[in-house]
């Protein structure tokens, strides 16, 4: 592996007296479909938000793309695509303006954006519905619609918040298509997750409790280390030590 | 700039696009200009009162006349018990009740001083001192009258300083004119402060902000992108506003109208600089709201709108100097109903730069991509 992606050491995030993140440290290389599970309030979105620029952390270090998250946040965001857990497009515009107006942001030319929209649609099969308001799309088209917004400007890592919550199973099969795809075209997926069978897709998979990483390895490794059938067993295992609730 | 570009056709394609508000954008300046000037009058109309008649004379019956003539008067009843005058007007059945004392007739048929008075509902000050000023108006121009029949020699008429009042700005002292400036200062204030501001908690509130802040947008991109469009917006708005003043209302353009329009983009820097700066302090559309509205009332009634700041005490008149609304009311009356020129006004207009060069930093600083 040449220089990480994703680079944290000893990352912390506290509000007030409550540490949210405490303390992780981990690496996420090139190309990579890096899983990040976790209970509710174990601190995953805490964590993605601080390396996506959103939040300062409190303590330790991290890069991006070998940028560091507290002097170069702006160098980060260039190179990042970030899907949020909630959907956060704009509902009143359409599918194209959408698309025209983070093209823009990304500094897109009206040509490159024109071309892009075209490929976008037709990839998502939406060519009919590419003058609609968002708002009116089935929640499924609407993921898709921002997970491929993330990768209009072809970033180095894309970070997915719950992409697939709410979500039914054959979308979800497609979207996970997709990862693999842009996988394969050497972006890097850092992904958030409560399917545990998406898991299992992930080249490598980070279970966080109550602020921690617990464990961090291939879903086989994890498997083996715990000896379980599968890594539901193993998240169930090391969640149900949480003393954080719901 | 590119980046500008797509910001600001996204806001338009947003504003005009919001079925609710866009209507009101249009609708405002006429609502408001129709109904505040028509309802916020201080001219007098028909004031019911209730007679007292001790005297039951001609003399009597003449003053009775002579207020009722002058259209500023109606006699709603006649009793010859006081308390059952002030009944009816604790009812508020009528205003006034006027009691004419027994001797009125002989008293004044030879040369004696007499005396009638008016109890008047002061419940509303300023309308209690209406109906005090006309109604002792027309008393004394009766007691001349009668003082001229009465003497037979000239010399009992008393010599006497009669006042010849001239309305300078404003001939007719038309209540209309004074307000309309003022209205369309709220106007304008609204769009600046209201609608900018609540754009980006809305964005907050709706999650739409965070996709934005893991883009490489730069802050002045962005705070660009939410201010020109209401900028723009509230301009066409001072224009519409002004339209229907001069047209609707006969307000006159004595002054000049572009001079207006520039300070005018100054004055939406302040009040935009405010509502940003509020957005920056808060989570929700709710809470953005209260304080905007809080600020909004607290401006208008220490802004001379309503009441002039001159008769304020001290420390309200020191506030006043901090009171964009203040500032931006006074210039519209002076440059529209005075012929104000920029000589004459430039010391407001310094404040108002003063204050958008102070609040417009101030709320881009304190608006940051990350939470800290």
């Amino acid at each position: 592996m040449n220089d990480p992606m994703i680079k944290a050491e000893e990352l912390t995030r506290k509000f007030g007296d409550f540490t949210a993140v405490d303390h992780i440290s981990f690496e996420v290389g090139a190309g990579e479909i890096f899983g990040f599970l976790g209970a509710n309030g174990a601190g995953k979105t805490t964590a993605m938000r601080m390396l996506t620029g959103l939040l300062v952390p409190t303590e330790g270090e991290a890069t991006v793309a070998g940028y560091d998250v507290y002097k170069q946040p702006e160098q980060i965001k260039k190179r990042i695509g970030y899907m949020s857990q909630k959907f956060s497009l704009y509902e009143d515009l359409t599918v194209r303006e959408n698309i025209r107006l983070y093209g823009g942001i990304y500094d897109l030319g009206d040509q490159q954006i024109k071309q892009k929209s075209d490929e976008l649609v037709n990839m998502l099969g939406m060519n009919e519905l590419q003058n609609k308001m968002i708002g009116s799309l089935p929640l499924g088209w609407k993921q898709k619609l921002a997970f491929s917004v993330a990768l209009l400007h072809e970033p180095d890592i894309v970070f997915l918040d719950e992409p697939t919550g709410g979500v039914d199973p054959i979308t979800r099969r497609q979207f996970w298509e997709q990862i693999y795809k842009v996988a394969e075209e050497g972006t890097t997926v850092f992904v958030t997750t409560h399917y545990m069978d998406e898991a299992e897709y992930c080249d490598r998979v980070s279970i966080m409790v109550d602020g921690n990483i617990d464990a961090l390895d291939t879903p086989a490794g994890l498997k083996e280390e715990f000896e379980a059938d599968d890594i539901e067993e193993v998240f169930i295992r090391l969640a149900r030590g949480a003393e954080r609730g719901e | 700039m590119q980046t500008i570009r797509f910001l600001l056709q996204k806001e338009f394609l947003q504003v005009f696009r919001n079925k609710a508000m866009l209507p009101i954008i249009f609708l405002m300046p006429i609502v408001q200009l129709v109904l505040l000037s028509f309802a916020a009058t201080y001219e007098l109309r028909e004031v019911n009162f209730h007679l007292v008649d001790f005297d039951q004379s001609a003399t009597s019956q003449r003053l009775v006349n002579k207020l009722e003539v002058s259209g500023y008067f109606n006699l709603q009843s006649r009793s010859f018990d006081i308390d059952q005058g002030i009944e009816e007007m604790r009812k508020n059945e009528i205003r006034m009740v006027l009691v004419i004392p027994e001797d009125f007739d002989r008293n004044l048929s030879s040369a004696q001083p007499s005396t009638v008075q008016m109890n008047i509902d002061a419940v509303d000050g300023a309308t209690a001192g209406l109906i005090q000023a006309y109604g002792q108006s027309i008393i004394q121009d009766f007691s001349s009258e009668i003082t001229t029949e009465v003497s037979t020699n000239e010399f009992a008429q008393r010599a006497g300083i009669e006042i010849i009042p001239a309305s300078w700005y404003n001939p007719n002292l038309d209540y209309i004119q004074y307000m309309v400036p003022g209205i369309l200062v709220v106007l304008v204030s609204m769009i600046g402060m209201f609608l900018s501001g609540m754009n980006i908690v809305r964005e907050r509130e709706i999650g739409t902000i965070e996709q934005l802040n893991v883009t490489p947008i730069k802050r002045y991109q962005f705070i660009t992108g939410k201010l020109l469009p209401f900028w723009v917006i509230g301009l066409f708005e001072l224009g519409l506003g002004l339209a229907i003043a001069h047209f609707g209302f006969g307000i006159p353009f004595v002054g000049s109208v572009w001079l207006l329009f520039a300070i005018g983009g100054i004055y939406l820097l302040v009040v935009e600089g405010i509502g940003l700066f509020i957005s920056t302090i808060t989570h929700t559309q709710q809470q953005a709201m209260f304080i905007a509205w809080f600020i909004m009332v607290v401006f208008i009634l220490m802004g001379g709108l309503f009441t002039p700041i001159e008769s304020m005490p001290g420390w309200a008149q020191e506030l006043a100097v901090i009171n964009p609304v203040a500032h931006f009311i006074k210039i519209m009356r002076m440059v529209l109903l005075k012929g104000a020129g920029w000589a004459d006004i430039q010391h407001l207009v310094g404040m108002l730069t003063l204050m958008a060069a102070v609040i417009l930093p101030a709320a881009i600083f304190r608006y940051r991509k990350a939470t800290s």
